[in-house]
Protein backbone atom coordinates (compact mmCIF):
# COMPACT_ATOMS: atom_id res chain seq x y z
CA UNK A 1 0.00 0.00 0.00
CA UNK A 2 1.13 3.55 -0.72
CA UNK A 3 0.27 6.57 1.38
CA UNK A 4 0.27 9.84 -0.57
CA UNK A 5 0.18 13.14 1.28
CA UNK A 6 -0.30 15.96 -1.22
CA UNK A 7 0.33 19.40 0.29
CA UNK A 8 -1.89 21.27 -2.16
CA UNK A 9 -5.06 20.80 -4.17
CA UNK A 10 -3.11 20.80 -7.45
CA UNK A 11 -0.84 18.06 -6.12
CA UNK A 12 -3.86 16.06 -5.00
CA UNK A 13 -5.45 16.27 -8.46
CA UNK A 14 -2.17 15.30 -10.10
CA UNK A 15 -1.84 12.32 -7.74
CA UNK A 16 -5.41 11.20 -8.44
CA UNK A 17 -4.78 11.47 -12.20
CA UNK A 18 -1.66 9.38 -11.86
CA UNK A 19 -3.29 6.82 -9.54
CA UNK A 20 -6.99 6.66 -10.48
CA UNK A 21 -7.54 3.75 -8.07
CA UNK A 22 -6.16 5.75 -5.13
CA UNK A 23 -8.73 6.03 -2.35
CA UNK A 24 -9.00 9.51 -0.85
CA UNK A 25 -9.08 9.66 2.94
CA UNK A 26 -10.48 12.76 4.64
CA UNK A 27 -11.89 12.21 8.15
CA UNK A 28 -11.41 8.47 7.71
CA UNK A 29 -14.64 7.69 9.55
CA UNK A 30 -15.93 5.51 6.72
CA UNK A 31 -12.74 4.31 5.10
CA UNK A 32 -10.82 3.38 8.27
CA UNK A 33 -13.65 1.13 9.44
CA UNK A 34 -13.35 -0.79 6.17
CA UNK A 35 -9.57 -1.03 6.47
CA UNK A 36 -9.67 -2.05 10.16
CA UNK A 37 -12.11 -4.82 9.31
CA UNK A 38 -10.21 -5.99 6.26
CA UNK A 39 -13.12 -5.22 3.98
CA UNK A 40 -10.97 -3.06 1.79
CA UNK A 41 -7.29 -2.95 0.91
CA UNK A 42 -6.70 0.08 -1.31
CA UNK A 43 -3.38 -0.03 -3.16
CA UNK A 44 -3.00 3.71 -2.55
CA UNK A 45 -4.42 5.97 0.16
CA UNK A 46 -4.59 9.66 -0.73
CA UNK A 47 -4.61 11.79 2.43
CA UNK A 48 -6.52 15.05 2.01
CA UNK A 49 -5.87 16.41 5.53
CA UNK A 50 -3.02 18.68 4.52
CA UNK A 51 -5.10 20.62 2.01
CA UNK A 52 -6.25 23.60 4.04
CA UNK A 53 -8.83 24.95 1.61
CA UNK A 54 -10.89 21.75 1.84
CA UNK A 55 -11.50 22.64 5.51
CA UNK A 56 -12.71 26.15 4.71
CA UNK A 57 -15.96 27.67 3.54
CA UNK A 58 -16.86 30.92 1.82
CA UNK A 59 -20.17 32.65 2.37
CA UNK A 60 -21.17 34.61 -0.74
CA UNK A 61 -24.20 36.76 -1.50
CA UNK A 62 -26.44 33.82 -2.30
CA UNK A 63 -24.54 30.63 -1.65
CA UNK A 64 -22.12 29.00 0.71
CA UNK A 65 -19.22 27.18 -0.90
CA UNK A 66 -18.52 24.49 1.66
CA UNK A 67 -15.10 22.82 1.43
CA UNK A 68 -15.37 19.03 1.12
CA UNK A 69 -13.62 18.34 4.43
CA UNK A 70 -15.26 20.93 6.69
CA UNK A 71 -16.10 18.78 9.73
CA UNK A 72 -19.74 18.47 10.79
CA UNK A 73 -18.86 20.20 14.07
CA UNK A 74 -17.88 23.37 12.17
CA UNK A 75 -21.10 23.28 10.13
CA UNK A 76 -23.21 23.00 13.30
CA UNK A 77 -21.31 25.78 15.02
CA UNK A 78 -20.89 28.25 12.18
CA UNK A 79 -23.46 27.72 9.45
CA UNK A 80 -26.69 27.26 11.38
CA UNK A 81 -28.24 30.45 9.98
CA UNK A 82 -27.16 29.97 6.36
CA UNK A 83 -27.64 26.21 6.11
CA UNK A 84 -30.17 25.24 8.79
CA UNK A 85 -31.14 21.90 7.22
CA UNK A 86 -27.56 20.72 6.84
CA UNK A 87 -26.64 21.99 10.31
CA UNK A 88 -29.51 20.01 11.85
CA UNK A 89 -28.57 16.91 9.88
CA UNK A 90 -24.90 17.31 10.87
CA UNK A 91 -25.86 17.34 14.53
CA UNK A 92 -27.48 13.91 14.21
CA UNK A 93 -24.34 12.27 12.79
CA UNK A 94 -22.74 9.76 15.15
CA UNK A 95 -20.89 11.41 18.05
CA UNK A 96 -18.72 14.46 18.78
CA UNK A 97 -15.55 12.51 17.98
CA UNK A 98 -16.89 11.45 14.56
CA UNK A 99 -18.35 14.89 13.82
CA UNK A 100 -14.92 16.41 14.55
CA UNK A 101 -13.44 14.38 11.68
CA UNK A 102 -16.17 13.49 9.19
CA UNK A 103 -17.65 15.88 6.67
CA UNK A 104 -19.91 16.26 3.67
CA UNK A 105 -17.20 15.32 1.14
CA UNK A 106 -16.83 11.91 2.77
CA UNK A 107 -20.59 11.47 3.04
CA UNK A 108 -20.87 12.18 -0.71
CA UNK A 109 -17.87 9.96 -1.45
CA UNK A 110 -19.48 7.02 0.32
CA UNK A 111 -22.91 7.94 -1.10
CA UNK A 112 -24.67 5.60 1.31
CA UNK A 113 -28.46 5.92 1.13
CA UNK A 114 -28.25 6.36 4.94
CA UNK A 115 -25.86 9.33 4.83
CA UNK A 116 -27.45 12.15 6.79
CA UNK A 117 -26.16 15.04 4.69
CA UNK A 118 -28.02 13.81 1.60
CA UNK A 119 -31.64 14.66 2.50
CA UNK A 120 -30.53 18.16 3.52
CA UNK A 121 -28.49 18.66 0.34
CA UNK A 122 -31.37 17.41 -1.84
CA UNK A 123 -33.86 19.69 -0.07
CA UNK A 124 -31.60 22.72 -0.34
CA UNK A 125 -30.80 22.02 -3.99
CA UNK A 126 -27.01 21.78 -3.64
CA UNK A 127 -24.43 21.58 -6.42
CA UNK A 128 -21.32 19.43 -6.04
CA UNK A 129 -18.07 20.92 -7.34
CA UNK A 130 -15.73 18.18 -8.51
CA UNK A 131 -12.35 18.62 -10.14
CA UNK A 132 -9.61 16.73 -11.93
CA UNK A 133 -6.54 17.76 -13.90
CA UNK A 134 -8.98 17.98 -16.85
CA UNK A 135 -10.99 20.76 -15.20
CA UNK A 136 -13.94 21.44 -12.93
CA UNK A 137 -17.51 20.11 -13.16
CA UNK A 138 -20.56 21.33 -11.29
CA UNK A 139 -22.91 18.39 -10.67
CA UNK A 140 -26.46 19.16 -9.48
CA UNK A 141 -27.19 17.05 -6.41
CA UNK A 142 -30.13 15.45 -8.25
CA UNK A 143 -27.63 13.86 -10.66
CA UNK A 144 -24.97 12.96 -8.11
CA UNK A 145 -26.28 9.67 -6.66
CA UNK A 146 -26.16 7.04 -9.38
CA UNK A 147 -26.79 3.79 -7.47
CA UNK A 148 -26.33 2.02 -4.16
CA UNK A 149 -23.14 3.61 -2.78
CA UNK A 150 -22.29 4.93 -6.23
CA UNK A 151 -21.85 8.49 -7.33
CA UNK A 152 -21.13 10.50 -10.46
CA UNK A 153 -17.39 10.94 -9.82
CA UNK A 154 -14.98 9.88 -12.56
CA UNK A 155 -11.94 7.86 -11.39
CA UNK A 156 -9.61 10.86 -11.65
CA UNK A 157 -11.96 13.30 -9.91
CA UNK A 158 -12.07 14.62 -6.35
CA UNK A 159 -14.80 16.58 -4.60
CA UNK A 160 -13.61 20.13 -3.97
CA UNK A 161 -16.71 21.70 -2.41
CA UNK A 162 -20.47 21.79 -2.23
CA UNK A 163 -22.34 24.93 -3.23
CA UNK A 164 -25.49 25.38 -1.19
CA UNK A 165 -27.93 28.27 -1.52
CA UNK A 166 -28.32 30.19 1.71
CA UNK A 167 -31.72 29.36 3.16
CA UNK A 168 -34.46 31.68 1.91
CA UNK A 169 -36.97 30.04 4.22
CA UNK A 170 -37.32 27.50 7.04
CA UNK A 171 -35.65 24.10 6.73
CA UNK A 172 -35.97 20.98 8.84
CA UNK A 173 -34.36 17.56 9.17
CA UNK A 174 -35.78 14.56 10.96
CA UNK A 175 -34.32 11.11 11.53
CA UNK A 176 -35.64 7.91 13.08
CA UNK A 177 -33.27 5.70 15.05
CA UNK A 178 -33.08 3.71 18.24
CA UNK A 179 -31.41 6.43 20.27
CA UNK A 180 -30.13 9.99 20.01
CA UNK A 181 -26.42 9.43 19.47
CA UNK A 182 -24.47 7.08 17.27
CA UNK A 183 -27.31 5.92 15.16
CA UNK A 184 -27.57 5.09 11.49
CA UNK A 185 -30.91 6.33 10.24
CA UNK A 186 -33.73 3.82 9.95
CA UNK A 187 -35.02 6.53 7.67
CA UNK A 188 -34.63 10.29 7.47
CA UNK A 189 -36.38 13.24 5.89
CA UNK A 190 -35.33 16.76 4.99
CA UNK A 191 -37.66 19.59 4.00
CA UNK A 192 -36.86 23.10 2.77
CA UNK A 193 -39.38 25.83 2.03
CA UNK A 194 -38.25 28.22 -0.68
CA UNK A 195 -40.53 31.26 -0.38
CA UNK A 196 -38.57 33.21 -3.00
CA UNK A 197 -39.52 30.76 -5.72
CA UNK A 198 -42.62 29.57 -3.89
CA UNK A 199 -41.39 26.00 -4.11
CA UNK A 200 -40.63 23.28 -1.61
CA UNK A 201 -37.94 20.63 -1.85
CA UNK A 202 -37.51 17.37 0.01
CA UNK A 203 -34.94 14.65 0.61
CA UNK A 204 -35.47 11.08 1.76
CA UNK A 205 -32.71 9.01 3.38
CA UNK A 206 -32.43 5.25 4.01
CA UNK A 207 -35.62 4.38 2.16
CA UNK A 208 -34.50 3.77 -1.42
CA UNK A 209 -31.32 2.51 -3.17
CA UNK A 210 -30.08 6.11 -3.24
CA UNK A 211 -31.06 9.30 -1.44
CA UNK A 212 -34.10 10.61 -3.34
CA UNK A 213 -36.50 13.51 -3.50
CA UNK A 214 -40.25 13.10 -3.13
CA UNK A 215 -41.10 15.05 -6.27
CA UNK A 216 -44.83 14.30 -6.43
CA UNK A 217 -45.13 15.50 -2.83
CA UNK A 218 -43.17 18.67 -3.62
CA UNK A 219 -45.33 19.45 -6.64
CA UNK A 220 -48.55 18.76 -4.81
CA UNK A 221 -47.60 20.97 -1.85
CA UNK A 222 -46.33 23.84 -4.00
CA UNK A 223 -49.59 23.81 -5.97
CA UNK A 224 -51.74 23.61 -2.82
CA UNK A 225 -49.87 26.49 -1.16
CA UNK A 226 -50.18 28.57 -4.31
CA UNK A 227 -53.88 27.90 -4.87
CA UNK A 228 -54.79 28.73 -1.28
CA UNK A 229 -52.69 31.91 -1.35
CA UNK A 230 -50.89 30.48 1.70
CA UNK A 231 -47.51 32.10 0.95
CA UNK A 232 -49.25 35.50 1.23
CA UNK A 233 -51.95 34.96 3.82
CA UNK A 234 -49.75 32.76 6.05
CA UNK A 235 -52.80 30.73 7.10
CA UNK A 236 -52.52 27.34 8.75
CA UNK A 237 -52.13 24.50 6.28
CA UNK A 238 -55.33 22.41 6.29
CA UNK A 239 -54.85 18.93 7.78
CA UNK A 240 -56.04 17.32 4.54
CA UNK A 241 -53.19 19.00 2.63
CA UNK A 242 -50.63 17.91 5.23
CA UNK A 243 -52.02 14.36 5.13
CA UNK A 244 -51.85 14.18 1.34
CA UNK A 245 -48.28 15.56 1.42
CA UNK A 246 -47.30 12.88 3.94
CA UNK A 247 -48.85 10.13 1.84
CA UNK A 248 -47.05 11.30 -1.27
CA UNK A 249 -43.73 11.37 0.61
CA UNK A 250 -44.30 7.78 1.81
CA UNK A 251 -45.19 6.77 -1.71
CA UNK A 252 -42.01 8.26 -3.17
CA UNK A 253 -39.80 5.90 -1.16
CA UNK A 254 -38.92 2.37 -2.18
CA UNK A 255 -37.71 0.96 1.12
CA UNK A 256 -36.61 -2.58 1.91
CA UNK A 257 -36.85 -4.76 5.00
CA UNK A 258 -33.52 -4.97 6.79
CA UNK A 259 -32.05 -5.28 10.29
CA UNK A 260 -32.81 -1.66 11.09
CA UNK A 261 -36.47 -1.69 10.13
CA UNK A 262 -39.15 -3.07 7.85
CA UNK A 263 -40.23 -1.45 4.60
CA UNK A 264 -43.70 -0.76 5.92
CA UNK A 265 -42.36 0.84 9.11
CA UNK A 266 -40.12 3.06 7.02
CA UNK A 267 -43.03 4.19 4.86
CA UNK A 268 -45.08 4.92 7.94
CA UNK A 269 -42.27 6.82 9.68
CA UNK A 270 -41.58 8.88 6.56
CA UNK A 271 -45.19 10.02 6.50
CA UNK A 272 -45.01 11.02 10.15
CA UNK A 273 -41.75 12.92 9.62
CA UNK A 274 -43.13 14.64 6.52
CA UNK A 275 -46.19 15.86 8.41
CA UNK A 276 -44.15 17.01 11.42
CA UNK A 277 -41.45 18.81 9.47
CA UNK A 278 -44.12 20.53 7.40
CA UNK A 279 -45.78 21.71 10.61
CA UNK A 280 -42.49 22.98 12.08
CA UNK A 281 -41.34 24.79 8.94
CA UNK A 282 -44.74 26.31 8.25
CA UNK A 283 -45.04 27.56 11.83
CA UNK A 284 -41.66 29.20 11.44
CA UNK A 285 -42.65 30.71 8.10
CA UNK A 286 -45.89 32.12 9.53
CA UNK A 287 -43.98 33.49 12.52
CA UNK A 288 -41.57 35.30 10.24
CA UNK A 289 -44.35 36.59 8.02
CA UNK A 290 -46.18 37.99 11.01
CA UNK A 291 -43.10 39.78 12.33
CA UNK A 292 -42.43 41.23 8.90
CA UNK A 293 -46.00 42.43 8.54
CA UNK A 294 -46.06 43.94 12.03
CA UNK A 295 -42.79 45.78 11.48
CA UNK B 1 6.56 4.23 6.31
CA UNK B 2 7.97 6.49 9.03
CA UNK B 3 5.65 8.79 10.98
CA UNK B 4 7.04 11.71 12.99
CA UNK B 5 4.69 13.44 15.37
CA UNK B 6 4.34 14.84 18.87
CA UNK B 7 2.82 12.66 21.55
CA UNK B 8 2.09 14.16 24.96
CA UNK B 9 4.45 17.03 24.30
CA UNK B 10 7.38 14.91 23.11
CA UNK B 11 8.56 14.47 19.53
CA UNK B 12 8.22 10.82 18.53
CA UNK B 13 9.06 8.68 15.57
CA UNK B 14 7.40 5.46 14.54
CA UNK B 15 9.11 3.26 11.95
CA UNK B 16 7.82 0.52 9.67
CA UNK B 17 4.26 1.76 10.06
CA UNK B 18 1.91 -0.01 7.68
CA UNK B 19 0.09 2.51 5.48
CA UNK B 20 -3.35 1.36 6.58
CA UNK B 21 -2.45 1.35 10.25
CA UNK B 22 -4.52 3.37 12.71
CA UNK B 23 -3.16 5.93 15.15
CA UNK B 24 -4.55 3.72 17.92
CA UNK B 25 -2.41 0.79 16.81
CA UNK B 26 0.70 2.95 16.64
CA UNK B 27 0.10 4.34 20.12
CA UNK B 28 -0.57 0.97 21.71
CA UNK B 29 1.74 -1.35 19.83
CA UNK B 30 4.62 0.89 18.74
CA UNK B 31 4.77 3.66 21.36
CA UNK B 32 3.98 1.43 24.34
CA UNK B 33 1.07 3.66 25.34
CA UNK B 34 -1.77 1.25 26.10
CA UNK B 35 -3.93 3.83 27.88
CA UNK B 36 -6.09 4.39 24.81
CA UNK B 37 -8.23 1.29 24.58
CA UNK B 38 -9.19 -0.80 21.60
CA UNK B 39 -12.70 -2.10 21.92
CA UNK B 40 -14.51 -1.80 18.61
CA UNK B 41 -12.15 -0.33 16.00
CA UNK B 42 -15.16 1.23 14.32
CA UNK B 43 -15.78 4.51 16.09
CA UNK B 44 -18.71 3.24 18.12
CA UNK B 45 -17.32 3.14 21.66
CA UNK B 46 -14.97 6.10 22.13
CA UNK B 47 -12.57 4.14 24.35
CA UNK B 48 -9.73 5.11 21.98
CA UNK B 49 -10.42 8.87 22.22
CA UNK B 50 -7.34 11.10 22.00
CA UNK B 51 -6.77 14.75 21.13
CA UNK B 52 -5.45 15.41 17.61
CA UNK B 53 -4.23 19.00 17.44
CA UNK B 54 -6.51 19.62 20.41
CA UNK B 55 -9.60 18.01 18.89
CA UNK B 56 -11.10 14.84 20.42
CA UNK B 57 -11.15 12.03 17.85
CA UNK B 58 -11.40 8.26 17.74
CA UNK B 59 -7.79 7.22 17.22
CA UNK B 60 -8.96 3.94 15.68
CA UNK B 61 -10.31 5.94 12.71
CA UNK B 62 -7.30 8.16 12.09
CA UNK B 63 -4.70 6.74 9.72
CA UNK B 64 -1.29 6.98 11.35
CA UNK B 65 0.09 8.74 8.26
CA UNK B 66 -2.45 11.52 8.76
CA UNK B 67 -0.70 12.39 12.06
CA UNK B 68 2.61 13.37 10.48
CA UNK B 69 3.82 16.62 12.14
CA UNK B 70 0.71 16.80 14.31
CA UNK B 71 0.14 16.80 18.04
CA UNK B 72 -1.47 14.00 20.00
CA UNK B 73 -2.49 13.97 23.64
CA UNK B 74 -3.44 10.63 25.16
CA UNK B 75 -4.74 9.78 28.61
CA UNK B 76 -1.11 9.20 29.68
CA UNK B 77 -0.42 12.88 29.02
CA UNK B 78 -3.64 14.22 30.49
CA UNK B 79 -2.20 15.28 33.85
CA UNK B 80 0.56 17.29 32.17
CA UNK B 81 -1.89 18.70 29.64
CA UNK B 82 -4.25 19.87 32.38
CA UNK B 83 -1.36 21.30 34.37
CA UNK B 84 -0.04 23.25 31.40
CA UNK B 85 -3.53 24.61 30.92
CA UNK B 86 -3.90 25.91 34.48
CA UNK B 87 -0.41 27.37 34.29
CA UNK B 88 -1.60 29.35 31.27
CA UNK B 89 1.65 29.65 29.36
CA UNK B 90 2.72 26.20 30.37
CA UNK B 91 5.84 27.82 31.80
CA UNK B 92 5.36 26.50 35.30
CA UNK B 93 6.06 22.98 36.43
CA UNK B 94 7.55 20.55 33.96
CA UNK B 95 5.53 21.47 30.93
CA UNK B 96 7.67 19.35 28.64
CA UNK B 97 5.08 16.64 28.75
CA UNK B 98 5.19 13.08 29.90
CA UNK B 99 8.21 11.32 28.53
CA UNK B 100 7.70 8.07 26.68
CA UNK B 101 9.78 6.17 29.22
CA UNK B 102 7.81 7.67 32.04
CA UNK B 103 4.52 6.96 30.29
CA UNK B 104 5.47 3.35 29.63
CA UNK B 105 5.99 2.92 33.35
CA UNK B 106 2.58 4.36 34.02
CA UNK B 107 0.30 2.21 36.10
CA UNK B 108 -3.08 2.79 37.58
CA UNK B 109 -2.45 3.43 41.25
CA UNK B 110 -5.38 5.62 42.12
CA UNK B 111 -4.86 5.57 45.86
CA UNK B 112 -1.15 6.32 45.74
CA UNK B 113 -0.84 9.98 46.68
CA UNK B 114 2.49 10.30 44.89
CA UNK B 115 0.95 9.80 41.46
CA UNK B 116 -0.03 13.07 39.95
CA UNK B 117 -3.46 13.05 38.36
CA UNK B 118 -5.40 15.61 36.39
CA UNK B 119 -8.45 17.10 38.13
CA UNK B 120 -10.79 15.04 35.94
CA UNK B 121 -8.96 11.81 36.82
CA UNK B 122 -9.15 12.62 40.53
CA UNK B 123 -12.85 13.46 40.17
CA UNK B 124 -13.55 10.10 38.49
CA UNK B 125 -11.93 8.32 41.43
CA UNK B 126 -13.65 10.44 44.05
CA UNK B 127 -17.07 10.06 42.44
CA UNK B 128 -16.71 6.30 42.02
CA UNK B 129 -17.02 6.61 38.24
CA UNK B 130 -14.59 3.79 37.50
CA UNK B 131 -15.63 0.16 37.61
CA UNK B 132 -13.85 -2.14 35.14
CA UNK B 133 -12.10 0.94 33.83
CA UNK B 134 -12.04 0.01 30.17
CA UNK B 135 -14.06 3.02 29.06
CA UNK B 136 -12.31 5.39 31.47
CA UNK B 137 -9.36 6.67 29.39
CA UNK B 138 -11.61 7.72 26.51
CA UNK B 139 -14.12 9.33 28.85
CA UNK B 140 -11.35 11.22 30.66
CA UNK B 141 -9.99 12.68 27.44
CA UNK B 142 -13.47 13.66 26.25
CA UNK B 143 -14.54 15.10 29.61
CA UNK B 144 -11.30 17.04 30.04
CA UNK B 145 -11.79 18.65 26.64
CA UNK B 146 -15.35 19.60 27.56
CA UNK B 147 -14.19 21.35 30.74
CA UNK B 148 -11.43 23.09 28.82
CA UNK B 149 -13.93 24.60 26.40
CA UNK B 150 -16.89 25.00 28.73
CA UNK B 151 -16.16 25.72 32.39
CA UNK B 152 -19.80 25.52 33.45
CA UNK B 153 -21.38 22.72 31.47
CA UNK B 154 -25.06 21.96 31.88
CA UNK B 155 -26.14 18.34 32.23
CA UNK B 156 -27.18 18.46 28.59
CA UNK B 157 -23.70 19.71 27.63
CA UNK B 158 -22.10 16.84 29.55
CA UNK B 159 -24.37 14.23 28.01
CA UNK B 160 -23.70 15.56 24.55
CA UNK B 161 -19.93 15.74 25.04
CA UNK B 162 -19.83 12.14 26.30
CA UNK B 163 -22.37 10.74 23.84
CA UNK B 164 -19.61 9.08 21.81
CA UNK B 165 -18.28 7.09 24.78
CA UNK B 166 -19.87 3.84 25.87
CA UNK B 167 -19.66 2.44 29.38
CA UNK B 168 -21.07 -1.01 30.08
CA UNK B 169 -20.60 -0.93 33.87
CA UNK B 170 -21.52 2.27 35.62
CA UNK B 171 -24.86 3.28 34.18
CA UNK B 172 -23.27 6.71 33.58
CA UNK B 173 -24.69 8.43 36.67
CA UNK B 174 -21.37 8.38 38.54
CA UNK B 175 -19.62 9.55 35.41
CA UNK B 176 -21.91 12.57 35.22
CA UNK B 177 -21.21 13.15 38.94
CA UNK B 178 -17.48 13.06 38.25
CA UNK B 179 -17.68 15.68 35.52
CA UNK B 180 -19.85 17.92 37.68
CA UNK B 181 -17.38 17.48 40.53
CA UNK B 182 -14.42 18.43 38.34
CA UNK B 183 -16.33 21.47 37.08
CA UNK B 184 -17.09 22.65 40.60
CA UNK B 185 -13.49 22.11 41.76
CA UNK B 186 -12.23 23.94 38.68
CA UNK B 187 -14.37 26.92 39.66
CA UNK B 188 -13.07 27.00 43.22
C1 LIG C 1 -19.49 5.08 14.55
C2 LIG C 1 -19.92 5.75 13.29
C3 LIG C 1 -21.15 6.34 13.20
C4 LIG C 1 -21.56 6.98 12.04
N1 LIG C 1 -22.79 7.56 12.02
C5 LIG C 1 -23.18 8.23 10.92
C6 LIG C 1 -24.43 8.91 10.92
O1 LIG C 1 -25.15 8.94 11.90
N2 LIG C 1 -24.80 9.55 9.78
C7 LIG C 1 -23.99 9.55 8.68
O2 LIG C 1 -24.36 10.15 7.68
N3 LIG C 1 -22.79 8.92 8.66
C8 LIG C 1 -22.37 8.27 9.75
N4 LIG C 1 -21.16 7.64 9.75
C9 LIG C 1 -20.38 7.59 8.51
C10 LIG C 1 -19.34 8.69 8.32
O3 LIG C 1 -18.99 9.31 9.53
C11 LIG C 1 -19.84 9.77 7.35
O4 LIG C 1 -20.18 9.19 6.12
C12 LIG C 1 -18.80 10.88 7.11
O5 LIG C 1 -19.43 11.94 6.43
C13 LIG C 1 -17.61 10.45 6.30
O6 LIG C 1 -16.72 11.54 6.16
P1 LIG C 1 -15.14 11.32 6.25
O7 LIG C 1 -14.49 12.60 5.93
O8 LIG C 1 -14.78 10.70 7.54
O9 LIG C 1 -14.94 10.27 5.08
P2 LIG C 1 -13.75 9.22 4.67
O10 LIG C 1 -13.89 8.00 5.48
O11 LIG C 1 -12.45 9.96 4.78
O12 LIG C 1 -14.15 9.01 3.21
C14 LIG C 1 -15.38 8.40 2.85
C15 LIG C 1 -15.41 8.13 1.35
O13 LIG C 1 -15.43 9.33 0.62
C16 LIG C 1 -14.30 9.44 -0.21
N5 LIG C 1 -13.87 10.84 -0.14
C17 LIG C 1 -13.63 11.60 0.97
N6 LIG C 1 -13.33 12.86 0.63
C18 LIG C 1 -13.37 12.92 -0.72
C19 LIG C 1 -13.15 13.97 -1.68
N7 LIG C 1 -12.83 15.22 -1.30
N8 LIG C 1 -13.29 13.68 -2.99
C20 LIG C 1 -13.63 12.42 -3.38
N9 LIG C 1 -13.85 11.40 -2.54
C21 LIG C 1 -13.73 11.64 -1.22
C22 LIG C 1 -13.29 8.44 0.34
O14 LIG C 1 -12.43 7.95 -0.63
C23 LIG C 1 -14.20 7.35 0.86
O15 LIG C 1 -14.60 6.52 -0.17
C24 LIG C 1 -20.72 7.01 10.91
C25 LIG C 1 -19.44 6.43 11.00
C26 LIG C 1 -19.03 5.82 12.17
C27 LIG C 1 -17.67 5.23 12.25
S1 LIG D 1 -12.00 1.52 19.55
FE1 LIG D 1 -12.15 3.45 18.58
S2 LIG D 1 -14.19 3.96 18.97
FE2 LIG D 1 -14.12 1.96 19.75
S1 LIG E 1 -16.33 1.16 33.84
FE1 LIG E 1 -16.51 -0.69 32.73
S2 LIG E 1 -17.08 -0.02 30.75
FE2 LIG E 1 -17.15 1.79 31.91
Amino acid sequence: MDFLRPASWEEALAAKAEHPTAVPIAGGTDIMVEINFDQRRPDVLLDLNRIGELQEWETGEETVRLGASVPYTRIMENLRAELPGLALASHTVASPQIRNRGGVGGNLGTASPAGDAHPALLAAGAVVEVASVRGTRLIPIDDFYTGVKRNALAPDELIRAVHIKKADGPQQFSKVGTRNAMVIAVCAFGLALHPETRTVRTGIGSAAPTPVRARPAEEFLAAALDEGGFWDNGKLIPPAVARQFAELVSGSASPIDDVRGSASYRRHALGVMARRTLGWTWDEYRGNERTIRCA
Amino acid sequence: MRVTFTVNGRPQEADDVWEGESLLYVLRERMGLPGSKNACEQGECGSCTVRLDGVPVCSCLVAAGQCQDREIVTVEGLAEHAKARTCGTGACGSAKGTGLDEAQQWQARPTDESVELSPIQQAFIDAGAVQCGFCTPGLLVAADELLERNAEPTDADIREALSGNLCRCTGYEKILDAVRLAAVRQEA
